[in-house]
C-alpha cells in the first residue's frame, strides 16, 4: 500500500502555502490585465477603422489558436533577441493576461452583441457621443450576461498558473516539483496541490454565481 | 437623381417651416422605401403620419433622428440642413460633429420605449441631461421630477424599467426625451406594443402636450380616433409616397382617393 507521511506533511506545508499567495498573485494579475485589456481588444474590434478591426480580430484569432505555453516560451525565450528582457514573473504576467485577454474579448463581444438596437437608438436620440454610449449605456448591459463567461476564465487562469512553472515562476507547481526533487518524495506535494486547487476553484465558481445574481439586481435587471 | 450639393445651405423667408423633407429618398438596395418626399412640418404644428405597413411612415421619423441615412434629398431642420452641412456655399453630407449638433433639436419615443434597464425612471430622464447636455445634477434632478410628474410617473421614480407596465414606461420615456428640451418630437407607434387599456394613459399624456406646450410633434399611430382628436394635419402614406394629406376632418370625413377611402375602411371594418 502507500506510504503516507503526516509529518512530511506539515513540514512542507508553510512552503506550498507561500507558493499558493505566489499562485494567486499570478492569477490575479494576469486576470486583471486580461479584464482591461479584453475590453479594449473587443471595442477596438467595433471601430469603423477597417485596418485596426483587421488586425485585432487576427491578433485574437492567432492567440486563440496557439498555445498558452508557446506564447510563454515565445516572450521569456524570443524576447531578448528583439531587446525585450523581462523576468520570468513579468513575462508569465504578459503571457497570461494577453492569453485570456483575447478570450474575455469574445465573452465581451457576444455581451455588446446581445444588447437591443432599440438600446444603440435610444442613446442616439438622446444625442450621446459614442464613448458616453459605450459608458453609459452599452457596457452596463453588456457585462452581466458576461459575467459567466467571465468567470469560467477567472478559474480558467488559475488553473493554467502552473504552465509558468516552465519559465520557473515559484507558483504550486513549480514548488512542488523542488520539494518532490529535494527530499524523493511526490506523493504528498502534488496531492497537497491537487487539493489546494479544489478547495480554491470549487468556492469561486460558487462565489462567481452569487456575485452575478448580485450584479443583476444592483442592475435592477 | 437630384443634386443636393445645389440645395439652398440655409433656409430663408417669413415662414420658414421647422421640419423640411425636400425631395428625399430612401432604399434598401433595390427596395424604394421613400421615393422624392417632400414634406413640412410648421412650427408648433402636430402631424400625424397613418398608412399600411411597408409604406415608409416609420422610416420618415427614423430618417428625421438620424437613426438612418438617406440615399438623396435634403431634411432641414428649423431652416438648417440636418442631414448635411454647408461647404464653401455648398451642402456635402453632414459628419458626426454636424449630426449631434443638429440632431439636438428633436426628441424621439418609441414603439418598445427602449428605457434603460439599468437605470431607474428618474435616472432615465437624467441620463441625457446630465451626460450630453452637462446640466447640473440637482438642476436636472428637478427637471426630470417635474416631467415625470408631468407623465403622472413621479410616485415610481425610483423603479426600474423592468417593475413598470408598458404604459407606464412608455411615460417615463416621453419624459425622458422632453427633458432634453427638444423642439421637435417624434412619436413612433408609442401605443402599438402597449395593452388596450392602458392605451388611454399614453395618449392623454401627448393630448396634454399638444394642448399645453408649443412642440412641433410627428407622430407615426394606428390609432386613427387619437390621430383624428388631436392632429393639425393627417399624411397618408402608401408605396413610400404621401398619397393624400390634409386636416383630419377633411382626410377621415372625405377623403378624396380610392387608396385612402380602401385603407380607412379596411381599418374601420376591424375596429
Amino acid at each position: 500500500m502507500f506510504d503516507w507521511k503526516w509529518d512530511f506533511v506539515w513540514e512542507i506545508a508553510p512552503r506550498l502555502i507561500g507558493a499558493t499567495g505566489n499562485t494567486l498573485v499570478a492569477a490575479g494579475a494576469g486576470y486583471a490585465i486580461a479584464v482591461v485589456l479584453g475590453l479594449i481588444l473587443a471595442l477596438a474590434q467595433r471601430t469603423p477603422y477597417r485596418v485596426l478591426t483587421f488586425v485585432v480580430r487576427e491578433l485574437v484569432e492567432f492567440v486563440r489558436s496557439t498555445p498558452l505555453i508557446l506564447q510563454i516560451f515565445f516572450i521569456f525565450y524570443v524576447g531578448p533577441q528583439f531587446g525585450i528582457r523581462l523576468s520570468p514573473w513579468m513575462s508569465g504576467m504578459i503571457a497570461i493576461g494577453l492569453h485570456y485577454a483575447c478570450y474575455l474579448s469574445e465573452v465581451y463581444r457576444g455581451g455588446i452583441e446581445a444588447v437591443p438596437t432599440g438600446q444603440w437608438e435610444a442613446a442616439t436620440a438622446l444625442n450621446m457621443t459614442t464613448a458616453q454610449r459605450y459608458r453609459r449605456v452599452i457596457i452596463p448591459q453588456a457585462i452581466p450576461p458576461a459575467l459567466a463567461g467571465m468567470g469560467n476564465y477567472l478559474v480558467g487562469i488559475f488553473k493554467d498558473t502552473p504552465m509558468l512553472s516552465v519559465i520557473g515562476v515559484a507558483e504550486l507547481i513549480h514548488t512542488a516539483n523542488a520539494i518532490g526533487s529535494e527530499n524523493y518524495r511526490f506523493l504528498e506535494p502534488y496531492t497537497m496541490v491537487g487539493i489546494i486547487f479544489l478547495a480554491i476553484s470549487l468556492p469561486a465558481a460558487g462565489l462567481i454565481r452569487l456575485f452575478e445574481g448580485y450584479v443583476r439586481r444592483k442592475l435592477g435587471l | 437623381m437630384t443634386h443636393t450639393e445645389n440645395f439652398p445651405t440655409e433656409l430663408t423667408g417669413d415662414d420658414i417651416p421647422m421640419v423640411r423633407f425636400q425631395k428625399v429618398r430612401k432604399s434598401y438596395g433595390a427596395l424604394t422605401v421613400l421615393d422624392d418626399l417632400d414634406l413640412d412640418v410648421a412650427a408648433g404644428e402636430m402631424v400625424s403620419i397613418i398608412g399600411p405597413s411597408g409604406s415608409g411612415k416609420t422610416t420618415v421619423l427614423r430618417m428625421l433622428m438620424t437613426l438612418e441615412t438617406i440615399n438623396d434629398g435634403v431634411i432641414y431642420i428649423d431652416g438648417k440642413p440636418l442631414t448635411h452641412m454647408p461647404r464653401a456655399g455648398k451642402l456635402v453630407p453632414a459628419n458626426q460633429r454636424h449630426l449631434r449638433m443638429r440632431r439636438a433639436d428633436i426628441g424621439m419615443c418609441f414603439q418598445h420605449f427602449n428605457l434603460f434597464p439599468h437605470m431607474t425612471a428618474l435616472e432615465n430622464c437624467m441620463e441625457g441631461p446630465v451626460q450630453v447636455l452637462e446640466i447640473p445634477k440637482a438642476e436636472a434632478r428637478d427637471r426630470s421630477e417635474e416631467l415625470l410628474e408631468l407623465v403622472g410617473m413621479i410616485e415610481k421614480k425610483d423603479q426600474h424599467p423592468s417593475r413598470l407596465s408598458g404604459g407606464q414606461q412608455q411615460r417615463v420615456a416621453i419624459a425622458r426625451a422632453l427633458a432634453m428640451r427638444p423642439k421637435v418630437m417624434l412619436f413612433d407607434e408609442v401605443t402599438s406594443a402597449l395593452d388596450p387599456e392602458v392605451i388611454g394613459e399614453v395618449t392623454n399624456v401627448i393630448r396634454k402636450l399638444v394642448s399645453e406646450h408649443k412642440l412641433t410633434m410627428l407622430m407615426v399611430t394606428h390609432q386613427m380616433g387619437f390621430a383624428r382628436d388631436i392632429s393639425d394635419r393627417v399624411c397618408f402614406f402608401y408605396g413610400g409616397k404621401i398619397e393624400e394629406q390634409g386636416r383630419p376632418a377633411e382626410l377621415f370625413g372625405n377623403p378624396q382617393k380610392e387608396r385612402t377611402q380602401q385603407f380607412l375602411s379596411a381599418v374601420r371594418e376591424a375596429v
